[in-house]
């Protein structure tokens, strides 16, 4: 009898409701998400027209504006966290990251490579082929 | 109680490899982050491409005369506030709470669907005035990237129709239970992406 009740508390554990138990608790975090995000995407949205941020830094913001809202969704709406069950999604989000960096830059650095190769043959350079 | 607070225990002293399988939650979950995480990377060749393309006009009209940004706004804010109702979506199944469930299910399909008419209705003026994806690469760039991430927008639109009608035809059962949390991670990876888009393609334009 014991034995059987603790293997339905272990296989049941996705059957009773989980960590947040009651609307409050469960409340707070898409709360916060949802404020954080609001206040990143208006100051996206400030920062692309505003005359008062010195213009070739402006991409710059954006760019950490960005990321910032990425990690919001990420912790309040996506729940990653470096809690023990969250070390394999941190490692695989890890990879995911570097993988999505090596396709846009190395795309940008070789294409960009390409294009100056290809305006310097020709008229005024080497013969092109 | 008593029965509980011994594995609470156990699960501290227990070094992680030697606690057996996870939970079917934890696994549902990591099984379905890694197919978000290559569709990430889907969107990211697209991105590349874009961003390789964004100057090739053609000598047709560029990003600053095409988009608007306060359309733009109305759509993110949509999107936003549709992952919100999504998250009280998500508090509902915890809770089992049907009706509340549907609600969220409800508000989190409006707003998806209003960022999608607002999406639409966006490139069906672009095409109208000649500024179709056949128009310079930088455009074929745009539509594939944006389009790319409508087209996920509408299949998890389909999906959460689907998964309304799963609960009230199965009920909260695990496997059901598991869909919904796939379908929560989806549509706030959505989000993500839109992130991306609004702040490279958008307002990054010039």
């Amino acid at each position: 009898m014991d034995e059987r009740e603790l293997r339905q508390e272990q296989s049941g554990d996705s059957e009773t409701p989980g960590e947040s138990p009651d609307w409050k608790s469960g409340l707070v975090k898409p709360l916060m998400g949802l404020a954080a995000s609001i206040v990143l995407t208006l100051a996206s949205f400030w920062a692309a027209g505003t005359p008062l941020v010195w213009g070739p830094g402006v991409p710059v913001l954006l760019a950490a504006l960005a990321i910032g809202q990425m990690g919001v969704h990420l912790v309040f709406f996506l729940h990653v966290s470096s809690g023990p069950e969250g070390t394999n999604t941190i490692l695989a989000l890890a990879f995911g990251v570097f993988v999505v960096a090596l396709v846009v830059f190395g795309s940008l650095v070789i294409m960009a490579n390409l294009d100056a190769g290809m305006a310097s043959c020709g008229m005024h350079g080497p013969p092109c082929g | 109680m008593n029965a509980s607070a011994p594995t609470v225990v156990a699960e501290i002293e227990i070094p992680i490899s030697e606690r057996g399988p996870s939970p079917r939650k934890v696994i549902i979950g990591y099984g379905f982050w890694l197919f978000l995480l290559s569709d990430i990377i889907v969107f990211s060749a697209l991105f590349a491409a874009y961003a390789v393309l964004s100057g090739r006009t053609a000598g047709g009209p560029g990003g600053v005369q095409l988009f608007h940004r306060h359309a733009v706004l109305v759509e993110t804010g949509c999107l936003l506030l549709s992952s919100f109702a999504c998250a009280m979506m998500s508090l509902a199944i915890e809770l089992r709470r049907r009706g509340w469930m549907v609600a969220g299910a409800l508000a989190t399909f409006a707003l998806g669907a209003a960022f999608l008419v607002l999406e639409l209705s966006e490139f069906g003026a672009m095409i109208a005035r000649g500024a179709g994806p056949d128009r310079s690469a930088f455009l074929s760039a745009f539509f594939a990237l944006v389009g790319m991430h409508g087209l996920h927008v509408s299949i998890g639109l389909a999906w959460l129709v689907s998964m309304v009608a799963q609960v009230f035809t199965l009920g909260w059962r695990p496997m059901v239970i598991g869909r919904l949390a796939c379908f929560g991670l989806f549509w706030h990876a959505l989000d993500i992406v839109w992130i991306g888009v609004f702040t490279i393609v958008y307002l990054g334009a010039r």
